[in-house]
């Protein structure tokens, strides 16, 4: 049995690389096969197209393309009041709609000399729902990557807790998934009466789904088998392809913006980032468990922290007419899939000159991800892709 | 290979055993009453001042008109109309209406076969979500999008004020008029009120922009003594602001007087920034008769169009009751004449101490012009003509407000009585208050009007500013006597006023007599409203005019009467006040170039 699973295929109908380092494929040779995985949209991963190059169903050669999505979100915020920006933000990351609000007021804060005003409430109110796109971010992750091994029952159970943070999510910003919450001067609502109980019900129930999820993935021979050695992103490569977050985390390299570069009130909060050293889809799955583990922790904490009351928004210019003095920031925080920043300028006017979000799937997803296929598996291929958070919306502004 | 990963997995079958967790109904489970739901607006609240309007990012809502709601003042008559084709449900839109009537319910789901259905306006449209409570509201009592208190005015202090005829309001700095200017939500529902019509978000926003020569001329498009209007204007404007729904209204009338104030008294400089260095002459003239503000501003907007001006004023100096009816410390000479003298410079001709009908006809002013405007005024006083008040103590508020500025004798006693509840008759008080103090070192003023204090004609902050300067106001009581003993003046006389006007809403006060009282006054001024000289029209004009209730001359909505050649506006037709004055002399203007333009 054991030999079976060590099976290493023959790698020598392989073809060789040209002087100028181009594969030497000839299609007509009918050794090689092209598959296009995508664009489809049956998850984040058919969002994006990967051109595979097959040798039976082995990967000599992966090239991505994006575009697909391209809706010029960027843009539009471009050409939108400051205040305006947020509720469009949201779109250029679906999985943590969030974490683009919150950088989208950052930024207009710190240029308008506004960050200092912020009020104490709406800071932590900030890292809460930060921290709950995180933990509903992680409740689909973590078994979503068991289910690219077609272990379908953690997905469903993390749904439906998810749904549970949505209901949360639902009470405290008005919306499920865009939740528009994060207001350039505060956000737009104290947590309701009962809230703290009802979610920390929640979490309960998530404690549970932990142990569970640990017997379905890391105490499960399959998800080990399929998990271990494949997608293995070697420490070297960590600097190299400027890889972050947990990515980074399960290659041996501790990166937290959240350590690194503290905001909002992270730095009183007790909590230390996972690390693995194997870099493989397992390290990574184990890496975010973990993770899950501590996001719960941490909402726990900063519920615990938090003000009782307090003001929710800064004193600000009329939203209608503030003008921002010229400059530029780079602002940028910790988000599931690692470091999520925003360049973000300013010429004097009412509208952003310029915005630009740097997301990790633009590394993770399109240099990364070819480099990462060559050698495995059809099959594996969404699993490497689930394995990094691609994120293509977020590639694709 | 552990042999205990291959059966760990299978626990998950003791899920099998537990209730299903979904819940199987969605359709009747409660949103979360945050929710941002469905829109729904009170159409009796909003205003339609579309500011919903203006923030939404998506271009989701259109101001409509809509069947039974009226434009009115502090109402465009419009209602917001959201298109659910490009709402994003962000609720910006809730977050900043003015009058929080817009919100939206906690609705979870809409179901209808009709596209056209996603289009509606909330609150005509009847939904079913309509009468929910519901949903997303503006957040916290202390979330703004736009500032809800107004910056403060300087002034001086009422014991200072009551020292000297120096104007009491400072004026905004810089960095105030920019705050205040940044609470406007430029919807313009002031525009509408104006008696003007002034571009009032433009200028508030030149304030923003810095640019106050920009501001000058938006101020001049429609209204020519933005020095004298940005002190005393009745301010409707402010009245119907929509930021007033909930918070303070903005201080329009003071940051019109910012940017006026910012430039200097300079002739030379005002015409550079208005551009009216070089008008061609087109070789017609217009006679004006009076130099008030209808009379000016008439003689502004035709002077602009080449007209050569000739006003004929009876007083020694131009203005009107501008400057002989409102006190210095309300509005100084010099910001009168810095007005004044820029349109004189644009070729208007003044001819002082000229009284038309004596020493000059209308007739022969209509023989040597193509038209003529007269915007005469109200400078006549009105009687009580109670017993006594024919004694010489008894005085008529215009005539000693004229004397104040004339220089004229003026008397003031120790105590004194004045009867009137309007702004002349604070003008009065306030201004007698001074002379008692220079004369006497206090203040001894009573001052009574038949209307009870919340229906006083005056404006509050008048009354409020007369009070804190010593004055002492008794509203509601209606003069029975002015009490003279041994021929000499002791006070008034008054009976409680229970009501003013009958049924059928005509004057006729009734009084509680076992409520009387005796305000004690050497001296009684008289300040119940003032009445119109028309002498100065000859018969034969007269008999060619057409007039209406109480003496006034008619004349169409451009201020022409019925000898095209003649027209008139100002307090003799219309108000009273200062812009209604700008305002007819700028209708009666461009009616006038239309009548001598007729048939070229
Ligand atoms: S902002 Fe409010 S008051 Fe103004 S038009 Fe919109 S709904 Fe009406
Ligand atoms: S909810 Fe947002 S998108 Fe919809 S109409 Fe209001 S401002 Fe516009
Ligand atoms: S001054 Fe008031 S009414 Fe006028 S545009 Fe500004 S907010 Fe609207």
């Amino acid at each position: 049995m054991s030999k079976f699973f060590e099976f290493k295929p023959d790698r020598s109908k392989y073809p060789a690389m040209g002087a100028d380092g181009k594969l030497d494929i000839d299609l007509s040779s009918q050794k090689y096969t092209k598959l296009w995985l995508g664009p489809n949209h049956p998850g984040v991963t058919g969002n994006m197209a990967v051109e595979l190059t097959l040798a039976g169903d082995e990967i000599v050669e992966a090239k991505t393309h994006v575009g697909y999505l391209h809706r010029g979100f960027e843009k539009l915020i471009e050409r939108r009041l400051y205040v305006q920006g947020f509720p469009t933000s949201i779109r250029m990351c679906v999985a943590e709609p969030d974490t683009n609000e919150y950088l989208i007021a950052r930024s207009t804060e710190v240029l308008s000399g506004y960050d200092k005003d912020v009020p104490e409430m709406a800071q932590w109110l900030r890292m809460l729902s930060l921290e709950m796109a995180r933990l509903q971010g992680l409740l689909r992750g973590v078994p979503g990557q068991a289910g690219t091994f077609s272990l379908g029952i953690g997905v469903q159970w993390g749904v439906y807790l998810r749904d549970l943070i949505l209901d949360r999510f639902e009470e405290l910003t008005g919306a499920r998934v865009y939740h528009m919450y994060i207001i350039p001067g505060g956000v737009r609502g104290l947590l309701p009466d009962g809230f703290k109980k009802r979610m920390e019900d929640n979490l309960r129930d998530i404690d549970d789904f932990i142990v569970r999820i640990r017997q379905l993935m890391f105490n499960n021979a399959i998800f080990n088998k399929r998990a271990k050695g494949i997608g293995v992103i070697p420490k070297e490569w960590v600097e190299q392809y400027g890889i972050v977050g947990t990515n980074a985390r399960a290659s041996g390299v501790k990166r937290d913006i959240r350590k690194d570069y503290p905001y909002l009130h992270y730095d009183q909060l007790d909590f230390d980032p996972p690390t693995a050293t194997d870099g493989d889809i397992y390290a990574r799955s184990w890496v975010r468990w973990q993770e899950l583990i501590q996001t719960v922790d941490l909402i726990r904490q900063i519920m615990a922290k938090m003000p009782e009351k307090g003001d929710i928004r800064a004193q600000m210019p009329n939203v209608l007419h503030w003008k921002i003095p010229k400059g530029e920031t780079y602002t940028r925080l910790e988000s599931g899939r690692g470091e999520y920043g925003m360049y973000y300028v300013t010429d004097g006017s009412d509208k952003p000159r310029r915005v630009n979000l740097r997301g990790p799937s633009y590394t993770h997803a399109i240099a990364l991800l070819e480099k990462m296929l060559v050698n495995t598996n059809i099959a594996d291929v969404h699993a490497t892709m689930v394995s990094l958070q691609t994120c293509p919306p977020e590639i694709e502004r | 290979m552990n042999i205990k990963d291959v059966f760990t997995p299978f626990t998950v079958w003791s899920k099998v055993v537990k209730d299903p967790v979904t819940i199987k109904d969605p359709l009747s489970r409660e949103a979360a009453p945050r929710y941002r739901g469905f829109h729904k607006n009170d159409i009796d609240v909003c205003i339609g001042c579309g500011t919903c309007e203006a923030i939404c990012e998506n271009q989701a809502i259109d101001l409509v008109p809509v069947e039974g709601i009226e434009t009115k003042d502090g109402d465009s008559g419009l209602r917001p109309r959201i298109d659910y084709g490009r709402c994003c449900w962000c609720a910006l839109c809730v977050d900043i209406c003015t009058t929080n009537s817009l919100n939206l319910t906690n609705e979870y789901t809409w179901v209808d076969t009709d596209p056209d259905a996603f289009i509606f306006t909330p609150g005509v449209d009847k939904k079913s979500w309509d009468d929910k409570e519901d949903g997303w509201k503006k957040p916290v009592p202390n979330y703004h999008f736009y500032g809800q208190s107004r910056i403060p005015m300087g002034e001086l202090h009422a014991e200072e004020r009551v020292d000297s005829f120096i104007e009491f309001v400072k004026g905004f700095s810089k960095q105030q008029a920019e705050e205040e200017a940044d609470r406007c939500v430029a919807c313009g529902i002031c525009t509408a009120t104006c008696p003007a019509h002034m571009g009032i978000p433009d200028y508030i926003a030149a304030i923003r922009n810095e640019d106050m020569e920009e501001g000058m001329r938006i101020l001049y498009e429609t209204n020519p003594l933005p020095e004298i209007c940005g002190r005393i204007c009745t301010h409707k404007c402010e009245d119907v602001c929509s930021v007033g729904v909930n918070g303070d209204p903005l201080s329009i009338r003071w940051l019109k007087r910012y940017i006026a104030d910012q430039i200097p008294a300079d002739v030379d400089k005002y015409n550079d920034i208005l551009y009216t260095k070089d008008i061609k002459n087109n070789n017609r003239k217009v006679a004006i008769v009076g130099s008030g503000p209808s009379d000016l501003s008439a003689a502004y907007y035709l002077a602009l169009l080449g007209y050569k001006i000739t006003i004929y004023e009876k007083l020694p100096q131009a203005g009107g009751m501008m400057r002989y009816g409102i006190p210095e410390y309300r509005l100084p000479y010099d910001q009168i004449d810095k007005d004044i003298d820029y349109i004189l410079s644009l070729g208007v001709d003044i001819k002082y101490n000229v009284t038309v009908g004596k020493d000059i006809t209308l007739d022969q002013l209509h023989e040597e012009n193509d038209a003529v405007f007269a915007g005469t005024g109200l400078h006549l006083g009105r009687s009580t003509r109670i017993p006594g008040s024919d004694n010489e103590k008894v005085y008529q508020s215009v005539e000693l407000l004229r004397n104040i500025v004339t220089g004229a004798e003026v008397p003031v006693e120790r105590k004194i009585v004045v009867i009137g509840g309007g702004n002349v008759a604070m003008d009065i008080t306030r201004s007698m208050a001074r002379l008692q103090k220079a004369k006497y070192g206090e203040v001894n003023i009573i001052t009574t009007s038949l209307e009870s204090e919340d229906i006083m004609p005056a404006d509050r902050e008048e009354v409020v500013e007369a009070r804190e300067e010593g004055c002492t106001i008794i509203p509601g009581y209606g003069p029975q006597e002015v009490v003279i003993e041994d021929g000499v003046v002791k006070g008034l006389r008054v009976w409680k006023c229970l009501s003013i006007f009958d049924e059928n809403h005509n004057f006729s006060p009734k009084f509680d007599q076992s409520d009387e009282r005796v305000f004690e006054g050497d001296m009684v001024i008289e300040s119940i409203g003032q009445g119109m000289d028309l002498s100065y029209l000859s018969e034969d004009i007269k008999k060619g005019l057409e007039f209406g209730p109480r003496g006034r001359v008619q004349t169409n909505d451009k201020f022409q009467t019925s000898l095209p050649w003649l027209f008139m506006g100002g307090d003799i037709i219309q108000g009273p006040d200062v812009i209604h004055g700008i305002a007819n002399g700028h209708i009666a203007a461009m009616a006038i170039d239309d009548f001598l333009n007729q048939g070229r």
